[in-house]
């Protein structure tokens, strides 16, 4: 059995459904992430793993327990808030020990804990100050001090990144894990952003109108995308799309355009073994190479990033992008030439979206 | 065309600040008058302009207002009335004040099942004519036994009070952070826990406006005063007002302005000492944290 258990769990609210059903297991020490555009029903998850919210069905465990109808204090749980919510009125040493006070631990191990924390996080010179005077990222430490004080069995994270600027939600990212690394503590964290998800999880679980769409390795889910949503959800510049009709469809082929795209001996036998009525092919921007052989197209647009140079190429087969390391002596206009390793395509069936091969 | 834009602002400026200080002296004027009045002796006053200057400044008159003029045959002054206004003013306001955080922290931070119809209907006696509740306000004063009592006037103006109370703190704690009070419920804390270590103190605005508001109500009653007491209870409102129509031989105008300005102190010293909170409270919104 797991850390945290969550089984058919079900929400609706009259007669809209949030979750339509979700399993997860976490292991003990695991980091798991809860990744999805706005609406997909990942906080209000959050909040039931929490105990801020009740499941209309299904049940959660947190080790042995059954914790579904327990209140939220009886849970040993700790959660970072995206507004981080500090009480304004309470300093920075008052903060982290409150909930240690509310469970009545003695004076002298409340203080021993906040110097801990204050000691892990660098935040010693902060005790005194009250949350109004602390920067974003100050603020943050705090939150994630104040979860820390109390070694929960479990940490929930609510978006805690969001509200900080681009460069420091960069070091607090690096900083979350190292502290994951250091305390083992598991972990759910639910954030909006793909990067934070590949880097922090052990494993995602990407949802999408209330359903877990994939739950798995941050490499499964980028190499082997379950559905259609998560191999463009996941992956930045977006994984490029191809449609192709069922009449296209040969036994070693595929033909978009006029255009015969090879497939590997794998995807053909998958397609023999699932015959769909239409597919859509998926190719991630860094597998597609910029060349003198392959499908010709021409160049229509360049975005250089530093260490890669996005190319955009309007082919027959469609616009595709290439994401090419370095930068790129062609210019816009220029007819350039696309190849690829059959292996690298991703076939999903049209009408369910699902991964065929 | 710069030296024309000086000038007319200049010349607004000047516009401006006449119509401003003669709104202001507009204003002041009764309570100019009432000040000059009750400082002259009746001689002063046959005089007959009302916008003199007292010759000396005579406190007589106040003298005489607080603890000798007479209401009907009790000759005491405004004295006892006074104390009566405090003693039912002191525990109205804080129960009502208490009573309106508590209401307000349940209607924006643990709504339940029909809590916002339940606020809504409260907003009517917030808005209600108070002339409405007199009948069964006195058939329950009487079923009590607390009719013509300090307490019953209590009573009356906490439950009165309760509306606008409940709305000013509900409309305030709806501004803080839901994510406070459920932080606090992971922490450990409970109900009251919550309101007393981290709702109530972050209320220091709300309680200014509330505190005020409520003295300045119950201090200046006179409908509930008049109606629901007799008596050795009677608040300074209706004292003052039966003073000023008990009629001897002379009518004392300085007599009658005295008193009137001792009826009116509490509060004016209120909105002086804490008048700038008062403002800052009602312009305060979401606390930043």
């Amino acid at each position: 059995m797991g850390a945290l258990s969550i089984r058919n769990v079900r929400k609706s609210f009259g007669t809209v459904d949030i979750l339509k059903g979700i399993d997860i297991e976490v292991e003990e020490g695991e980091f798991l992430i809860l990744v999805g555009p706005s609406g997909c029903g990942k906080s209000t998850l959050l909040s039931m793993i929490a105990g801020l919210d009740v499941p209309t069905a299904g049940s959660i465990h947190i080790g042995e327990r059954d914790v579904t109808h327990e209140l939220p204090k009886d849970r040993d749980i700790a959660m970072v808030f995206q507004s981080y919510a500090l009480y304004p009125n309470m300093n920075v040493a008052q903060n982290i020990s409150f909930a240690l006070e509310m469970r009545k631990v003695p004076k002298a191990e409340r203080a021993a804990a906040v110097q801990r924390v204050a000691t892990m996080l660098q935040i010693e010179h902060l005790l005194d100050r009250k949350p109004g005077q602390l920067s974003g990222g100050q603020r943050q430490r705090v939150a994630m001090g104040r979860a820390l004080a109390r070694n929960p069995k479990l940490f929930l994270f609510d978006e805690p990144l969001s509200n900080l600027d681009a460069k420091l939600r960069v070091e607090m990212r690096a900083e979350i894990k190292l502290l994951h690394q250091r305390t083992r503590t598991t972990t759910v964290y639910v954030t909006h952003d793909q990067v934070e998800a590949m880097t922090l999880g052990d494993r995602i679980a990407v949802m999408r109108d209330g359903v877990v769409q994939q739950f798995g390795t941050p490499d499964d889910i980028y190499t082997r995308p379950a559905t259609r949503f998560v191999a463009e959800f996941i992956g930045s510049p977006a994984m490029n799309m191809l449609s192709v009709d069922a009449a296209s469809v040969g036994a070693e082929a595929l033909t978009v355009q006029g255009t015969s795209i090879a497939l590997s001996p794998e995807q053909q036998a998958a397609l023999r073994r699932q015959p769909a009525a239409g597919l859509v092919i998926g190719l991630r921007p860094e597998r597609v190479q910029l060349g003198d052989r392959g499908v010709a197209g021409r160049l229509t647009l360049l975005e250089p990033t530093g260490p890669d140079t996005y190319a955009f190429v309007d082919t027959p087969l469609g616009s595709l992008v290439s994401r090419v390391a370095g930068t790129v002596t062609q210019r816009v206009g220029d007819v350039v030439n696309l190849n690829w390793d059959a292996r690298d395509l991703h076939l999903f069936d049209t009408a369910t979206e699902a991964r065929i091969g | 065309m710069i030296r024309d834009r000086r000038s007319t602002t200049l010349w607004h400026r000047f516009a401006i600040w006449s119509v401003l200080l003669l709104f202001a002296a507009f204003f002041l004027l009764p309570l100019y008058v009432m000040v000059a009045t009750s400082l002259k002796d009746m001689a002063e006053v046959r005089d007959g302009n009302l916008l003199s200057l007292p010759g000396s400044l005579n406190f007589a008159a106040w003298h005489k207002a607080w603890s000798q003029a007479c209401t009907g045959t009790d000759c005491g002054g405004l004295q006892p009335f006074f104390w009566n206004s405090t003693l039912m003013v002191v525990p109205a306001v804080l129960i009502s004040t208490a009573l309106g955080a508590v209401n307000g922290y349940v209607f924006s931070k643990w709504k339940f099942a029909y809590s916002e119809l339940m606020f809504g209907m409260m907003l009517f006696g917030a808005f209600m004519p108070l002339q409405v509740v007199l009948l069964p306000m006195s058939q329950v004063l009487g079923w009590f036994n607390l009719a013509d009592s300090i307490w019953g006037l209590v009573i009356v103006h906490v439950l009165v009070g309760l509306a606008t109370t409940t709305l000013f703190f509900r409309n305030y704690y709806v501004s803080l952070p839901d994510e406070l009070v459920r932080a606090a419920m992971l922490d450990g804390a409970g109900f009251w826990r919550i309101f007393w270590r981290i709702v109530l103190p972050l209320s220091a605005p709300i309680l200014v406006v509330t505190l005020i508001w409520q003295f300045t109500q119950i201090w200046n009653d006179f409908l509930f005063g008049v109606v629901f007491s007799a008596g050795d209870a009677k608040p300074i409102t209706v004292g003052l007002n039966n003073m000023a129509n008990t009629s001897s031989s002379v009518k004392e105008y300085n007599v009658d302005m005295a008193a009137a300005m001792i009826a009116a102190l509490p509060t004016l010293a209120i909105y002086v000492l804490a008048g700038k909170h008062f403002v800052r409270g009602l312009t305060a919104g979401a606390v930043k944290g």
